[in-house]
């Protein structure tokens, strides 16, 4: 084979490696199983109920009117129980992100409240919600345009701790950032350094250090991994679930990739023009999809193997999503979907639970 | 089938006043005439640049292709003169980038875009062009094209500007066809669209085709080969089989494992690959992947692996240790 002897050193890693690359006992997965019906028992952390976010489309410089609006967000229900991963899923410009800024209160919703351990964030005042926020915290998909340029490492950890004053010494703040930098799979040295000096995966870690830095109980990852190298993603993947373990976090994980969604996510919602089609727990929805557009979803993503994609037959969807300036009337998926029928064009499907647990927005199926 | 295209040891480095980047340190491969043939790795690793040294597109400065051949059919692409490069580019090799808005002119209809092509390169009357425009938008499934000729790029989605690239890609009937990341900026939905149609096309009309990507999933769908590329150079290629079934370099093992897949049982826990990609301006002698590589022996840090045949067949990888890779991977499934 090779001509060259290992030393025995480096053949002991050689062998490691092959034990370790021998697939993950279903110990693993059957612990991961029972938290998972724990959560399941959990309080509610946040009810959202029939939200909705409609941009006004202003048109005309001097008599500037509302011409039409992009109905973003058109009235959802969600919940998410204290340590959830709750998946959303769905096509470009469907409104994840805008579901997330409104819970945030980067947007204020134009209906509908949004509820956080009880209290409606939709008509808090200024000082309570910025007591809330500390709570709430946000990782965004490009760690470069979300970090400032010009504030080393150690600066973007502790800004959010000066703002909510949760560690008003400045000796405890360090302290602090070099234990979350360490936590998050860094080297604390990293404190000194400046954003451009760091690659793609440290800068995700770094936005993720700087979140938890406030001691959160909910973090919205909006694609928090889709900018990263298939080889860097799998690392910050892991570290989102152990930090979840370790302190009991709920994620809205907001993402296109249905197979990190599948692998991270207790339940999974699936938005289309700014509604909600389907929801249900992670391996119903993979193992069972009830709505076309699921479906569609599913069917539309090769897996990483030739001889089963070869025989796999591919429906795909037709057509594209149509603006959620002027959506389609009845049900919004009518003009793609395989299975629509006459009705389907006037009738808006209601949002009902056909299986426990099992949430869909068809009135054919 | 004949071979088409035969690049060998090339070359594409980056002069810069920080260093040498080694984008591209010497790939060889063939394409065939039909095939399908994919370069598959993570950002950086010198996808593009392979692609754009082909058709000679790389900036100079800071770029140059600084060793190796490029036969295309009988020609090498690398001896050509600017004007006869110029010509394969419209004619015989098209191209296919990740975001078609850059590489469609504003200011134009599509309609023009695609006619101005053809009178260029195939000597065809406005009017002629006009036809064979329509019938192109057609078949790459756009509705309603005479109406849609008149239009310019901003009034189509991504889906339908990437349609209209590949109609344009198509309009001089080219022989090879290089699609550089052509789904990603895409939805599922549509990647898959588009997807299909470029099969469908290449396959319906015999051209070949090369797709550069960083899914795995793509790949295993549509590549009849595949090269994988690390740090500049390809460390595996084989079919997609070979790849998929039986890889034989660890970083090839790595990136199979270290994707969450909708084909298997959920796992409790990925299995990454540790580290991150070298800087291609500060590569050391051994091998690239040895700082991240599991499988490392003592020699790997002192010496480049080559690339070389596994069992004297089509399938190549570059690694010291590729039989206890290969071992390790039947080991595991
Ligand atoms: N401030 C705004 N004014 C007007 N329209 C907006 C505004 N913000 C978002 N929109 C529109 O609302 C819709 C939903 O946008 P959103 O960013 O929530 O989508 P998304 O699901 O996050 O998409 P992506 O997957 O591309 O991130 C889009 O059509 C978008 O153009
Ligand atoms: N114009 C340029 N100047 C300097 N370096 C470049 C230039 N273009 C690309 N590179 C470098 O070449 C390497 C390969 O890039 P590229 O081929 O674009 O990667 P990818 O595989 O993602 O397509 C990278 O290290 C990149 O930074
Ligand atoms: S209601 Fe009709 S159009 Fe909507 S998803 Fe169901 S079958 Fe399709
Ligand atoms: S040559 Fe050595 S370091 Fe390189 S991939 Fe093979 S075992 Fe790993
Ligand atoms: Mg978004
Ligand atoms: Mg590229």
């Amino acid at each position: 084979m090779t001509p060259m002897e290992p030393t025995g050193a480096v053949r002991q890693s050689a062998e490691a490696a092959v034990q370790a690359s021998i697939v993950v006992p279903d110990v693993a997965l059957e612990h991961r199983r029972q938290s998972e019906r724990r959560v399941a028992l959990a309080p509610e952390l946040v009810t959202i109920r029939n939200l909705k976010m409609h941009f006004p489309v202003i048109e005309g410089a001097l008599f500037s009117k509302e011409v039409a609006r992009v109905k973003a967000v058109d009235g959802i229900n969600l919940t998410i129980r204290k340590g959830e991963t709750l998946g959303l899923v769905g096509e470009s410009g469907c409104g994840k992100t805008t579901t997330g800024r409104c819970i945030l209160r980067l947007e204020h919703p134009t209906g509908g409240e949004i509820l956080f351990d009880g209290k409606n964030l939709v008509d808090l005042d200024q000082k309570s919600m910025r007591a809330l926020r500390q709570k709430i915290q946000v990782i965004f998909q490009d760690p470069y345009s979300s970090l400032n340029p010009r504030m080393k490492i150690g600066e973007i950890i502790s800004e959010p701790m000066k703002v909510h004053g949760t560690e008003p010494n400045k000796a405890a703040r360090d302290a602090r950032v070099a234990e979350l930098l360490r936590l998050c799979g860094l080297d604390p040295k990293f404190a000194d350094r400046y954003p451009h000096e760091m690659s793609g995966g440290q800068r995700q870690r770094v936005g993720i250090a700087r979140a938890l830095s406030v001691r959160p109980e909910f973090i919205i990852c909006d694609e928090a991994i889709s900018a990263l190298d298939v080889s860097i993603q799998a690392q910050i993947i892991n570290l989102l679930e152990d930090l979840r373990d370790q302190f009991g976090l709920t994620y809205l994980f907001i993402a296109h990739d249905l197979s990190v969604v599948r692998h991270l996510c207790h339940r999974v919602a699936v938005m289309y023009l700014g509604k909600i089609v389907e929801l249900a727990d992670c391996d119903e929805l993979y193992g069972n999809p009830l709505h076309p557009y699921t479906q569609a979803l599913l069917a539309a993503v090769p897996v990483p193997d030739p001889d089963l994609e070869r025989a796999r037959a591919h429906r795909i969807v037709k057509g594209e999503v149509p603006s959620p300036m002027n959506p389609p009337r009845g049900c919004v998926f009518h003009p793609r979907c395989p299975l629509a029928v006459d009705s389907c064009a006037k009738i808006v499907p209601e949002f009902r639970e056909l299986r426990p647990g099992h949430w869909v927005a068809c009135s054919v199926i | 089938m004949s071979r088409l295209l035969k690049i060998d040891s090339l070359q594409t480095h980056f002069f810069s006043a920080a260093g040498v980047v080694k984008a591209v340190d010497g790939i060889s491969f063939d394409v065939n005439q039909g095939e399908t043939m994919a370069i598959v790795g993570e950002s950086g690793c010198g996808k593009s640049v392979s692609a754009l040294s082909i058709l000679r597109l790389v900036a100079d400065p800071p770029g140059r292709i600084i060793g190796g051949s490029i036969r295309f059919q009988d020609r090498d692409l690398l001896k050509l003169s600017d004007e006869e490069i110029r010509e394969v580019r419209g004619k015989d090799i098209a191209m296919v980038f990740q975001e078609p808005m850059t590489s469609l002119n504003p200011v134009l209809t599509i309609g023009r875009q695609l006619t101005e092509t053809m009178e260029q390169h195939l000597d065809m009357t406005r009017g002629q062009a006009v036809a064979r425009a329509i019938e192109l938008l057609g078949m790459v499934g756009i509705s309603d094209p005479e109406r849609r000729l008149r239009q310019y790029p901003h009034h189509f989605s991504g889906g339908m500007r990437q349609r209209v690239m590949i109609a344009m890609a198509l309009c001089c009937e080219p022989k090879l066809i290089i699609a550089d990341e052509p789904t990603t900026a895409l939805d599922v939905t549509v990647q898959a669209q588009i997807l299909e149609l470029m099969k469908d096309l290449t396959q319906r009309l015999g051209v070949a085709l090369i797709i550069i990507t960083h899914n795995l999933g793509i790949v295993a769908r549509y590549a009849d080969r595949v090269n994988v590329m690390y740090a500049g150079r390809i460390i595996e290629s084989g079919t997609a089989h070979d790849i998929y079934h039986h890889p034989h370099h660890p970083y090839t093992l790595a990136l199979l494992r270290s994707v969450p897949r909708m084909d298997q049982p959920r796992r409790a826990r990925l299995d990454p690959v540790q580290g991150q990609p070298p800087d291609l301006s500060r590569l050391g002698v051994g091998c690239s992947f040895q700082p991240r590589c599991g499988f490392a022996i003592a020699r790997c840090a002192s010496q480049s692996p080559p690339l070389e045949r596994i069992d004297g067949g089509d399938h190549l990888a570059a690694c010291f240790e590729a039989h206890s890779v290969a071992e390790s991977m039947a080991r595991s499934s």
